[in-house]
């Protein structure tokens, strides 16, 4: 992680670098509030990937040709970026689609080898559906155990029922960094340190938490870690997998076919090196070469200067928004304890009527239950709005949700 | 923070909640606030639930018939102002007719009767009260529910 001098963000600078920000939709310029389903692309990301396209397309390792070596050479960058801002080393980093196949990597890889009958697996019930299902789906081949931790009402995990599952034996814990529906930041580094000292292995969910705030796996001292692209100004399609360099070398391949192995036979095979034993034919090369750009880019602007903008925005929008009659906000509303994803309910209006109306205000917010349909019925509501937020949101825009919220409220006699 | 930046979008005027939005009209609305014909009925002929996964809408329907015409039709449930306002219009536009009709009944006629254009997505919550409609009445007819 590169250190940037602490200073607000120059967020009218930051907008103009974003083409979709450039347009009007419905005449009214674009309030976009929905960051944690999907980032907005600046230039920058996407110009890296023209580039590669139009100036240096070729497949990558095994080409013999300049722009092939310009390719590879290209790809292999981007993973030292990656690397570096999350503070891995290179080997360590593996090129995904997105978090959700991380995560199934390793129940797959890791899970299938050292998941035996019996094992419990620890989650908890702010999960996202992709830190569930592959988990369930382990459980379900191994005859393992899923265990949950509870959260308290203010959307804060229940650290001593954490204790009591880990005192109770667990083999392996998947957690959240970053609710995307309560916004919670959960202690991961304690938990991981108190995993650890009971033998306990640790992923950690950063889909939330790597685009919007300093992460360090060292720091953190997990063991695997995840996170996708499209939510941090890279494209979709890219993610990334990280994993402690001894648990990967031990780990049998996810996919297989070209580029992971090191030599084929017609009835046996033996496996590349980390991290290529895990990128199964041929990878998604502009992905990988955007999220570098992207990365350049929230370095450019440092990582504790996006975390506190967001901190920012995030507390100015809890202020005006606790004010509006009628709403109900879940989650903690200590801006210490959240990132900048706020959900709500207001009145007895179904969620999506919610973002309907605000959506012809030009606004774009998120309704529904956020895969998440566990947390949905451990809050007892059948969805929620969210508005979360980025780099290049004002509080203007906010002040223009909550005039609207304001609005809507009237019409709809909450 | 923000401050030249929001007069500067300002400035270009963004419009305000006047008109609300092109599918809240004010029958929507008040349909939701003070639906038509929701309840239940006692030993109804015909009675069907079914769900919006997405959505979380609920919605039941009941129905009592003299041969088969509707004589009486209640719903309950829970959804958004869409699938709610169509719930009480469509029980509405059923009453009194024959099953036969009311099967004849299609997406049209709950567009026309909610007079709003709408996204892919609302729809679902528009036709969610007459997809159940017709799933009770072929499983009264006890034919396959082919809806
Ligand atoms: C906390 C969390 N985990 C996992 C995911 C899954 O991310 P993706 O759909 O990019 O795999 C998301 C995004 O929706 C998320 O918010």
């Amino acid at each position: 992680m590169r250190k940037v001098p602490r200073k607000p963000i120059d967020v009218e600078k930051i907008r103009k670098d974003f083409p979709i920000f450039n347009q009007k939709i419905k005449g009214m310029p674009y309030i976009y509030l929905d960051n944690a389903a999907t980032s907005q692309r600046p230039n920058q990301v996407i110009k890296a990937m023209n580039d590669y396209y139009q100036m240096y397309n070729a497949t990558i390792h095994r080409a013999l040709y300049e722009l092939g070596e310009k390719a590879t050479d290209a790809y292999e960058e981007s993973r030292e970026k990656v690397a570096k801002f999350i503070n891995a080393s290179p080997e360590e980093v593996i090129f995904v689609r997105n978090t959700t196949e991380a995560i199934n990597l390793v129940a797959y890889s890791w899970g299938r080898s050292n998941i035996k009958e019996g094992d419990k697996i620890l989650l908890t019930v702010m999960e996202h559906h992709s830190n569930i299902i592959p988990w369930q789906l382990l459980a379900k081949e191994k005859k393992a155990h899923l265990e949950f931790i509870d959260i308290y009402d203010n959307g804060l995990l229940k650290m001593d029922e954490f204790e009591k599952f880990i005192g109770e034996g667990i083999r392996f814990m998947s957690l959240v960094h970053v609710s995307n529906v309560l916004g919670t930041v959960n202690p991961v580094k304690k938990m991981v340190d108190y995993a650890h000292k009971n033998g306990v292995l640790v992923l950690i969910d950063a889909a939330q938490s790597a685009p919007h705030m300093p992460v360090d796996v060292h720091d953190i001292g997990c063991d695997f870690l995840a996170f996708s692209g499209h939510k941090m100004l890279g494209p979709t399609g890219i993610g990334v997998l990280y994993g402690k360099r001894e648990l990967l070398e031990n780990m049998g391949p996810f996919l297989g076919g070209g580029d992971m192995i090191k030599e084929v036979h017609l009835r046996e095979a033996s496996w590349n090196e980390i991290p290529w034993k895990f990128e199964a034919g041929t990878p998604n090369i502009a992905g990988a070469i955007g999220l570098g750009a992207a990365v350049d880019y929230l370095n450019n602007i440092g990582m504790e200067n996006v975390k506190e903008h967001e901190k920012e925005l995030t507390k100015y929008a809890l202020d005006k928004m606790m004010r509006i009659k009628g709403i109900n906000i879940y989650g903690t509303k200590n801006v210490e304890l959240r990132g900048g994803v706020i959900s709500f309910n207001l009145g007895d209006m179904h969620p999506h009527d919610l973002a309907s109306i605000l959506d012809n205000e030009g606004i774009s917010i998120r309704a529904g239950h956020h895969c998440a349909q566990p947390l949905m019925d451990r809050l007892g509501v059948v969805g929620t709005a969210r508005a979360s937020f980025y780099i290049y949101n004002t509080e203007w825009e906010i002040d223009y949700l909550v005039n609207s919220l304001e609005k809507v409220r009237e019409v709809f006699k909450v | 923070m923000g401050n030249r930046l929001s007069s500067k979008l300002l400035g270009e005027g963004k419009g305000g909640i006047q008109g609300m939005s092109e599918i809240y009209t004010r029958m929507i609305i008040d349909l939701y606030r003070n639906p038509l014909n929701y309840g239940e009925i006692e030993k109804p002929d015909i009675k069907a639930k079914d769900t919006n996964p997405i959505c979380g809408d609920i919605i039941e329907i009941q129905i009592k018939l003299n041969k088969d015409i509707i004589k009486d039709v209640k719903f309950n449930g829970k959804g958004c102002a869409i699938s709610m306002a169509s719930a009480s219009l469509l029980t509405e536009m059923i009453k009194g007719k024959s099953i036969d009709e009311s099967l004849k009944m299609d997406k049209n006629d709950i567009l026309d009767a909610l007079g709003i254009k709408m996204s892919l997505v609302r729809l679902k919550c528009a036709l969610l009260p007459l997809r159940t409609l017709k799933m009770g009445i072929y499983s009264y007819l006890g034919k396959s529910d082919k809806v």
